[in-house]
């Protein structure tokens, strides 16, 4: 076929185009995954019984803002690197900020506390569980960013696909902080953001493969 | 900022509007661009204009198909280069050609020259068409082949005018789909 014939083809009678689809996309994407992982940390880990407590409940909120924040940053690169040629935008690294300022707080509540304390706060109670439970309730918001970003069109598939695991691992990390009891920095730091880190390199790897268009 | 960058991102803010005649001036001017740069590249490999045109049709499908992911706040060559590179990289990959063959080369290359003497592609779209359903074949023929309008063509397939719509939208796409992969094999 010659490809003014082609050209003909698809300029009879074009739809308009709606501008806002791929943003938009990508946010029921994240509202999604975020239903779906406070839902498994709801109904199958359960929320953490001291929740109410004051106590507790500021220590959740300030979980929950990192992982908030991570996403949040991470959300917005994501909506570039979905469009052709989204990687040519400078600062990504700027994702990077949440996890500096935990590390520093980290680093911070570890100098003030006497070191026979370091082990426990950095292994906490349930380092195990939260190793496992992050990457495994990052799964589905994981696979719907994945699906709002193919509906787009990204050229590098692997900063996407780190992209969408960031914002699955940030969406993960907010709803298990509802039933997580290990409070220290230190152990949010090398847990919570390890993990997230992990679920980024999967990301990474797994994108040319599943965004491929 | 170029002449070139100006006057097609006019036409393609136009064309994303719906105004049929500045989507086919915007296709029709790329593919130009398109050609000159594929023959370019792929004559580094000794490959032929037959697939040069391949690969124009390709990117131009891609760029109809994904113009909703194109961000007016941003400029349109860097768009049209990222789309182009893409599908010459994944070209090279599925005929185990060298990435390293591809040139590093800043977006207005792809505005760089303009070649509009065009070669037939490998594929037929009548024979492809014939596979697509009949409700599919039968808008995208009145519609897009016939120019009808999309009433007209409601009547002439014996479907709604919603159902014409959706007929075009998904047989356009399964086209597109058949499309990439015939110039694969």
């Amino acid at each position: 076929m010659k490809t003014d014939d082609l050209v003909a083809l698809l300029s009879t009678n074009p739809e308009p185009v709606d501008r806002g689809l791929v943003v938009r996309t990508l946010l029921v994407a994240l509202g999604a995954g975020s239903i779906l992982s406070l839902g498994i940390t709801i109904f199958g880990l359960g929320v953490r019984q001291d929740i109410m407590i004051s106590g507790a409940l500021s220590f959740v909120v300030a979980k929950v803002s990192f992982a908030v924040g991570i996403f949040s940053l991470a959300f917005i690169y994501l909506a570039k690197l979905a469009r052709p040629g989204g990687e040519r935008k400078p600062r990504s690294y700027l994702v990077a900020v949440p996890f500096l300022v935990i590390v520093a707080l980290a680093v911070i509540s570890l100098g003030l506390a006497p070191s026979s304390h370091w082990n426990k706060m950095i292994v906490g109670d349930e380092w195990l569980e939260c190793l496992v439970s992050i990457p495994v309730v990052a799964i589905l918001p994981f696979a719907v960013s994945i699906w709002a970003v193919r509906k787009a069109a990204p050229t590098n598939l692997v900063r996407a696909g780190a992209f969408a695991g960031l914002v699955a691992g940030g969406v993960s990390a907010m709803a298990y902080a509802l039933h997580c009891t290990d409070d220290s920095l230190p152990f949010v730091a090398v847990w919570y953001g390890g993990t997230i880190v992990l679920c980024t390199l999967a990301g990474a790897a797994m994108g040319p493969r599943l965004l491929r268009w | 900022m170029t002449t070139h960058e100006i006057e097609l991102k006019a036409l393609m803010l136009a064309s994303l509007d719906g105004d049929a005649a500045s989507h086919r001036a915007l296709l029709d001017r790329l593919s130009h661009r398109l050609r000159a740069y594929y023959k370019g590249q792929l004559a580094r490999i000794g490959r032929g204009a037959a697939e040069a045109e391949d690969l124009v049709q390709e990117a131009v499908l891609a760029i109809h198909f994904k113009r909703h992911t194109y961000d007016p706040a941003e400029p349109l060559t860097p768009w049209v280069h990222a789309i182009a590179r893409y599908k010459l990289i994944d070209f090279l990959r599925r005929t185990r050609a060298s990435r390293a063959d591809v040139s590093i080369e800043e977006a207005d290359a792809i505005m760089a020259h303009d070649d509009n003497v065009s070669a037939e592609s490998t594929y037929d779209v009548r024979r492809l068409m014939e596979r697509l359903p009949k409700n599919m074949r039968c808008s995208i023929e009145a519609v897009k082949l016939d120019g009808l309008s999309i009433a007209e063509a409601a009547v002439r397939c014996g479907i709604s005018e919603p159902g014409v719509k959706v007929n075009i939208h998904r047989g356009l796409k399964a086209l597109a789909t058949q499309i990439t992969r015939e110039t694969r094999t």
